[in-house]
């Protein structure tokens, strides 16, 4: 029954979002791009697109970086817009899509001001989507408790932090664990929000909230090989709500080389297929693409049924993508560095 | 919760209706509960107008819910791809053909209703019930199938509007579905035309 109520609240923007999507790149567009000799010829060909003329009024010559920003500036405002126009549940769905934004800029401000750089250069590299209104203030912390009395109980991710706040001091190491819990318990709590909507968005939404899940517990167990991190706090870091929760996770937790973390994938028919293409040699794959490559095609899915939220989220993703896709051809472009150009991952 | 409100709703309503049932059975007042009399005292307007209230409501319900589904995914589509605009007003037009049937029905059955003396012959009072009872089910028949043909040719033409919007060779393709779905509708209107062609009130009932 959700087809027939589900537009009085948000079917402009279902319409909306899907013609978003239509205006994505497609592999034509991909191949004109690759064959693009200078940053100047690649704001021409964009020009056709649907980004038309984003890139009008900066000056040459033209940065990677100028685009990237520009690139983000726009999947923003279209979001934004979005956002602004949408009621609950959908709107609280997005606020959602924005929190892992907002943890990624939270770990940038503090990683940068450990290493005393200044606060308002640290703003610029914030990702928009991400801003909250106390971002200024994270400066005046030094350990987890006074940041988060300070700044952080006033923002959403302020439930996302009772598990880190028994951390000492933040250095280096602890950062990336205070990111990786915080993350953690976001993805739980936005999987149990999709799972509780039922219907369409959470069988699109749970299979890719599962996914990330597992993805996240794969980099984490391949990163940590080597550095100080013991394996049960390893453990703590994995979140719980994919398809290795509970064997898959537990076996991970003990696995201490690349081959095990290999074979534990072999249990699960779709991660078995996405170590099995990847390497490091060259010509080879690496997991992460093959990550990507998953996630662009369980995205693309989501578009495929009508009357569920997922395909806001959906949207957000595969523009991400996007935007990784552009900047790779751009500093290959721009380095005139052209072997691996191909690699990019085609969307549509 | 929903389920625990459904759940809590048909059972309490489920248990008095029996306990109120078995009342009536078990202090031997069961002829009390007498269908017959409960058909006998009622007016035939009453079903008469129930039914011509039913036809014309329920259709436009039917026509509304359509238009809203379908009016807002084109509005979306629309601002990325203008051109679906026009032709997408054709989604519009088989929704509101929902409550137009509707209405026709509802005057035509208005239009039967006449007033009969209190007096009149046992075979005129039991014409204008007959009567009566048609004009209920006609009403019934042609509103609930409006209703769902609406709500289909409503979710159908959303579908057709986004993908219009994406790819416009689908849509004459997704349009043969909309007229199946807006041809339920006139399916109901047939028989509801049928139920009310011999139909008549008022002194000249029971005339043949």
């Amino acid at each position: 029954m959700e087809s027939l109520t589900f537009n009085i609240d948000n079917g402009y923007l279902e319409g909306l979002v899907r013609g978003f999507k239509c205006g994505i790149l497609k592999r034509d567009d991909y191949t004109n791009l690759v064959q693009c000799e200078t940053l100047e010829d690649l704001k021409l060909h964009l020009q056709s697109t649907d980004y038309s003329n984003f890139l009008a009024n900066e000056p040459s010559p033209l940065q990677v970086s100028t685009i990237d920003d520009k690139l983000k500036e726009k999947m923003v405002i279209e979001f934004q817009h979005m956002r602004n126009h949408a009621v609950e549940p959908l709107s609280t769905f997005l606020d959602y899509i924005t929190y892992s934004y907002m943890i990624d800029n939270i770990i940038l401000l503090i990683t940068g001001t450990l290493h005393q750089r200044s606060i308002s250069e640290l703003i610029t590299k914030c990702h928009p989507l991400g801003s909250f209104e106390q971002m200024e203030a994270i400066h005046v912390a030094s350990t987890p408790a006074e940041l988060y009395n300070a700044v952080l109980v006033d923002t959403p991710l302020a439930p996302y932090f009772i598990d880190c706040i028994s951390e000492q001091d933040l250095d280096e190491m602890n950062i990336e664990i205070i990111r990786n819990t915080l993350y953690k318990a976001y993805i739980e709590d936005f999987y149990k929000f999709c799972e509780e909507t039922g219907g369409a968005t959470a069988d699109v939404m749970c299979e890719a909230l599962s996914f990330e899940a597992d993805r996240r517990a794969f980099i984490i167990t391949i990163n940590s090989f080597g550095t100080e991190l013991t394996k049960d706090d390893r453990a703590k870091l994995y979140p719980r709500c994919g398809r290795l929760h509970p064997d898959g996770l537990a076996a991970l937790a003990r696995a201490d080389d690349y081959e095990q973390v290999r074979a534990v994938s072999e249990y699960y028919a779709e991660y078995k297929l996405l170590f099995e293409g990847s390497g490091t040699n060259p010509g080879e794959k690496t997991l992460e693409d093959k990550f990507f490559e998953y996630e662009v095609k369980l995205m693309v899915n989501g578009f495929m049924q009508q009357f569920h939220y997922g395909v806001f989220y959906a949207y957000v993703k595969l523009k991400e993508q996007e935007c990784r896709n552009i900047i790779w051809i751009a500093e290959c472009v721009a380095q005139q560095h052209r072997t691996k150009i191909d690699s990019y991952i085609p969307i549509f | 919760m929903g389920y625990l409100a459904y759940y809590s709703g048909t059972s309490v309503v489920l248990s008095v209706l029996t306990l109120v049932g078995l009342y009536y059975l078990l202090t031997d007042q069961g002829y009390r509960v007498d269908f017959g009399w409960f058909l006998e005292e009622t007016s035939p307007y009453m079903w008469a107008y129930i039914g011509c209230s039913m036809a014309i409501a329920l259709s436009v319900i039917g026509a509304a819910w359509g238009i809203l589904v379908t009016g807002t995914s084109i509005l979306g589509g629309g601002v990325q791809a203008p051109r679906i605009k026009t032709k997408n007003l054709v989604s519009i037009i088989f929704c509101e053909a929902v409550a137009i049937y509707g209405i026709i029905l509802a005057i035509v059955m208005s239009n039967i209703v006449q007033k009969y003396p209190s007096d009149a012959s046992d075979k005129v009072i039991a014409a204008n019930y007959a009567s009566g009872y048609k004009l209920f089910g006609a009403g019934l028949t042609v509103g609930f199938s409006n209703l769902f043909s609406g709500l289909a040719v409503g979710v159908v033409g959303s579908g057709a509007a986004l993908a219009d919007a994406a790819n416009p060779r689908l849509f004459v393709k997704i349009l043969i579905v909309e007229i199946f779905a807006s041809a339920i509708g006139l399916f109901g209107v047939i028989v509801g035309i049928l139920q009310v062609s011999n139909a008549k009130m008022g002194e000249a009932a029971g005339a043949n």
